[in-house]
């Protein structure tokens, strides 16, 4: 029985708008054809807002066409048309349906003239139309643009589409449209402060304009509150502005953070300059590219997982390649720390050019998974997928590595190598087998975090170069040796170069940074958490 | 015994000065005088292209000062060369005056595309030969000097030295980059005309720019050998090898450091404007941190602590990147790549020190079957000719070869 009811229901609804678009068609073709009758631009006016109270979608192309001065009226049947200019002649359409009703010659027709002031009201009044919309997105556009435009006109329809709004965000915006058009209405000053209370909960930088206005216009109370709703907003944009600051400067320094901490455990530990770090980076993020590529042609369906299939073999690719490194190379030239410079230096130069002589010099296309493409906001934070799981990703490799390097056997051999080396070979640890081992955690490391650069970065062989000196800088300013001055040192800087950006643009900030970093290497050698010795050279 | 292996070196240096200043004179006439069907012509471009290379030259020998006698791997030189390239640049763009695109009496080409309406005040004086000599001197001088005091005094050593002259230069970079610093961005200064009231571009202007590289190279090395050769050098080796120790006899090492320092940015200077009129451009590309580490591999290859490694070594891996990357372009890198390996594993000393490694082996033999032959010498020569510590780079780690914490 209730199912019955329901069906009822249902066609009865479908009925009754079914016959009110029908008799609404009648009705707007009448109004349409008043434009066949006017003579002056405040006739076409009147039409036009006629049309526009109409309510119904369907004036939008009229309307438009009458905007663009593209509506004629064809002189033999006063009938009005949407034209289109053809290659002659003048193409017609009908003005609601749209339909082709045949070609005109430019005599037979007369174009409907506008102005400006017309221009507006038709803008005005589709800006209106829109707000009936099905799709939200279009209507908070709509309400976007009566905020922006407010106008004394719009509140009886703004209400109406608040009565029947569902969404509660829309909903909220188009409150904040009606409070906008109000404070230009002439409607009492108890009106226009609760406007202005509305406003100032929306706290951006239109409403602040929108209000400097009323501040200039009103008088009295208005003003007062006017006033007092601007410097409200200011400094919660100023929090939000910090705020900003910091979330990129957070998001900065875990990119640092990820470029530097392999670089913090061979340089730390081992006292490697492991120029070819960067290169380590390279690999992973063409580790990446390759998995990705292998998906593509094969399982296109493992696509949002081709990251997680990459970081273990990112590890495994760069940590070999950096075992190779330290087993061929650098155990030759232990204690000649300025001399693996060089030789790392030169392998860097060969795995920049052996990966140009394969993958080609140019970028190649790394593509993000669904999971880490778009954004969402907090305030007035906008805050992108990637970049907060770049953070996420960067604090656990971290919290990983600390893991290691604290509570395995493992870490505690690496730890007693760096502590005192002879010490620690006499205890029988196989000091070779910790080097070569850390130098491999080391370029593993960088693998994976090339895996993650992949995703905001440019990839091509000289991924790596664009690393190498911050990393080198990070891990200086936080003292070699310490994992958690990597971690400081790389959000501090970060935060740092966010901050001074805005004041004197991303390059002389950076050159700020980069002196900063400099004078402090005089004041603390050793980095902000330098570890504790007692030798001469210290 | 000493006094015949101070001649040997003497000689070496001697030879080195004697063959510059032979090529100071004898290439220009072959450019200029022969005529250019003959054998002996030496065509424009290769001059410009030797000339070139005897500035890198220049360049090795002022690191070779700090890296291969001080110990101060500096991967900056590449700033303080840049920066007297753009001192120089600075002047021969003054001297284009109204013959720019744009015509303007004072205004650089780019300065008027940038719509600057005055000269910036750091570009007066230098429409001045003499004062940009000055500055040539002066500002890769005064960085190095301000540089070097606090990070000598900071007592920041070894591979942390390194990289904060990597970082200056880094920044420098940057800096230059800019369009707004006035030095034309990144274009940098180009389209010379003039230098002296001389066609930058003609033949003979070439051939006195190639003379005068080659005779301000033999000058380097006559200076350098005198620096090296006095009591002052004793010291900067004595640094190098054991800088506590120094330190606790007495001594200011931070000075000693800063002086060899400042002397060898100014030389890096000088090589910089030598080489900006001879291949017309500087641009901030010379500031690539790259730059001033291949620098190194130039001095290592051609052997460090010596004077005349740095040249050859400069000479030959341009030469071979001069002849790679017209032949086999795409293998330069790693050519370049393999160079920095094996020299590092197999050539700590470079070419000049294993070239006196075998010298020193032969003659110890000799010396040895000699002795033999003689019958019993109470004075024999130790059978692996010990050298004067400039010979030994790279033996002064105390450490053995195991890795060192880099705390």
């Amino acid at each position: 029985m209730k199912i019955l009811h329901a069906i009822g229901l249902t066609l009865l609804f479908l009925l009754t708008t079914l016959s009110s678009s029908g008799a609404a068609e009648a009705d707007l073709r009448a109004i349409i054809a008043k434009f066949a009758t006017v003579t002056d631009f405040s006739e076409t006016g009147t039409v036009v807002q006629e049309l526009t109270a109409t309510g119904d979608p369907a004036v939008e192309r009229p309307l438009a066409a009458l905007a663009d001065g593209n509506l004629y009226i064809r002189t033999a049947d006063s009938m009005v048309f949407v034209g289109k200019e053809g290659d002659e002649n003048i193409q017609l359409f009908d003005p609601l349906s749209g339909e082709a009703a045949g070609e005109a010659s430019e005599d037979d027709i007369t174009k409907i003239s506008v102005n400006n002031t017309l221009r507006r009201t038709i803008r005005d009044a589709l800006g209106t139309l829109t707000l009936g919309s099905k799709d939200p997105t279009v209507r908070i556009a709509a309400a976007d643009t009566m905020f922006k435009t407010p106008d004394a006109a719009n509140i009886s329809p703004l209400d109406a589409a608040i009565a029947s709004e569902s969404v509660a965000s829309v909903k909220a915006l188009l409150e904040q449209a009606r409070a906008a058009s109000i404070l230009v209405s002439d409607k009492p000053d108890a009106d226009k402060l609760a406007a202005i209370a509305v406003i100032g909960a929306r706290g951006d930088r239109s409403a602040v304009s929108l209000l400097t206005s009323v501040e200039a216009n009103a008088s009295g109370a208005v003003k007062e509150a006017a006033t007092a709703a601007i410097a409200g907003i200011n400094s919660t944009l100023a929090f939000w502005d910090a705020g900003q600051n910091i979330w990129y400067g957070i998001s900065l320094g875990s990119v640092l953070l990820l470029a530097a901490i392999g670089l913090a455990i061979t340089f730390g530990v081992m006292g490697v300059i492991n120029m070819a770090h960067g290169e380590m980076v390279m690999l992973g993020t063409y580790t990446t590219f390759v998995v990705q590529q292998v998906i593509r042609t094969s399982f296109p369906g493992l696509f949002d997982w081709s990251l997680v299939i990459a970081l273990p073999l990112a590890f495994l690719v760069a940590g070999l390649v950096g075992l190779a490194i330290e087993r061929g190379i650098i155990r030759f030239l232990y204690g000649r720390p300025l001399e693996t410079l060089l030789a790392t230096w030169g392998v860097s130069l060969s795995l920049q050019q052996a990966v140009r002589t394969i993958f080609g010099p140019t970028n190649q296309e790394v593509g993000n998974p669904s999971w880490m493409s778009g954004s969402f906001d907090v305030g007035q934070l906008a805050i992108t997928w990637n970049r907060l799981w770049i953070l996420v990703f960067a604090l656990t490799v971290f919290g990983v590595l600390l893991y290691v390097m604290k509570r395995t056997p493992w870490g505690l051999q690496m730890r007693a190598v760096t502590a005192n080396r002879r010490m620690a070979a006499s205890m029988g640890i196989r000091t070779p087998w910790v080097d070569a081992l850390t130098f491999a955690l080391g370029s593993g490391i960088a693998g994976i975090a090339g895996v993650a650069l992949s995703q905001i970065d440019n990839v091509s062989p000289n991924l790596g170069r664009g690393y190498i000196i911050d990393s080198f800088m990070v891990v200086v300013f936080g003292g070699v040796g310490n994992l958690w001055g990597t971690l400081v040192g790389a959000f501090s800087l970060g935060i740092v170069n966010k901050f001074l950006e805005p004041y004197a643009g991303a390059v002389l900030g950076k050159i700020v940074v980069l002196v900063l970093i400099i004078l402090f290497i005089q004041k603390r050698p050793r980095g902000l958490f330098a570890l504790k010795g007692r030798a001469v050279e210290a | 015994m000493i006094a015949q292996r101070f001649l040997s070196a003497d000689r070496r240096i001697a030879a080195t000065i004697l063959a510059l200043l032979a090529a100071a004179i004898v290439v220009p006439l072959l450019n200029l005088a022969v005529s250019p069907q003959s054998a002996f012509y030496i065509p424009p471009y290769i001059v410009a292209l030797v000339g070139k290379y005897l500035c890198y030259a220049l360049l090795a020998l002022a690191l070779d000062l700090v890296w291969g006698y001080c110990g101060i791997l500096s991967l900056g030189h590449g700033a303080f060369f840049a920066l007297g390239g753009y001192a120089m640049g600075m002047y021969l763009m003054r001297q284009i005056g109204s013959r720019g695109v744009y015509g303007n009496p004072i205004l650089p080409d780019f300065m008027v595309f940038l719509n600057y309406k005055e000269l910036p005040w750091f570009w007066h004086g230098f429409d001045h030969f003499w004062f940009a000599v000055l500055m040539v001197l002066a500002v890769p001088g005064l960085l190095a000097f301000v540089f070097g005091w606090f990070a000598f005094r900071s007592r920041v050593t070894g591979v942390y030295l390194s990289i904060i002259t990597q970082a200056m230069t880094y920044a420098l970079l940057l800096a230059f980059f800019r369009n707004d610093m006035g030095f034309g961005g990144n274009n940098g200064l180009t389209d010379f005309k003039d230098i002296l009231g001389f066609n930058v571009q003609a033949d003979a202007t070439r051939s006195a720019l190639f003379a005068a590289s080659a005779v301000t190279l033999a000058l380097a090395v006559f200076v350098t050998a005198a620096i090296v050769r006095s009591k002052y050098g004793k010291l900067l080796m004595a640094v190098r090898d054991a800088e506590s120790r120094t330190r606790f006899l007495g001594w200011r090492a931070e000075n000693v450091k800063l002086f060899a320092f400042t002397v060898s940015a100014i030389m890096a200077g000088i090589a910089g404007a030598l080489y900006v009129p001879q291949v017309g451009i500087i641009n901030p590309g010379e500031f690539e941190p790259s730059n001033s580490i291949e620098v190194v591999i130039w001095t290592a290859v051609g052997g460090r602590g010596t004077i005349v490694g740095p040249i050859i070594g400069a000479l030959l891996v341009n030469a071979g990147k001069s002849w790679f990357t017209g032949v086999l372009p795409e293998f330069w890198l790693f050519a370049l790549g393999g160079l920095f390996v094996a020299v590092t594993l197999l050539l700590p000393k470079g070419i000049v020190g294993m070239w006196d490694g075998w010298r020193g082996k032969a003659r110890a033999l000799r010396a040895a079957s000699l002795a033999a032959e003689a019958g019993a010498d109470p004075q024999a020569p130790e059978p692996k000719i010990v050298r004067s510590a400039a010979r030994t780079p790279g033996a002064w780690s105390t450490a053995g070869a195991e890795p060192q914490p880099a705390e």
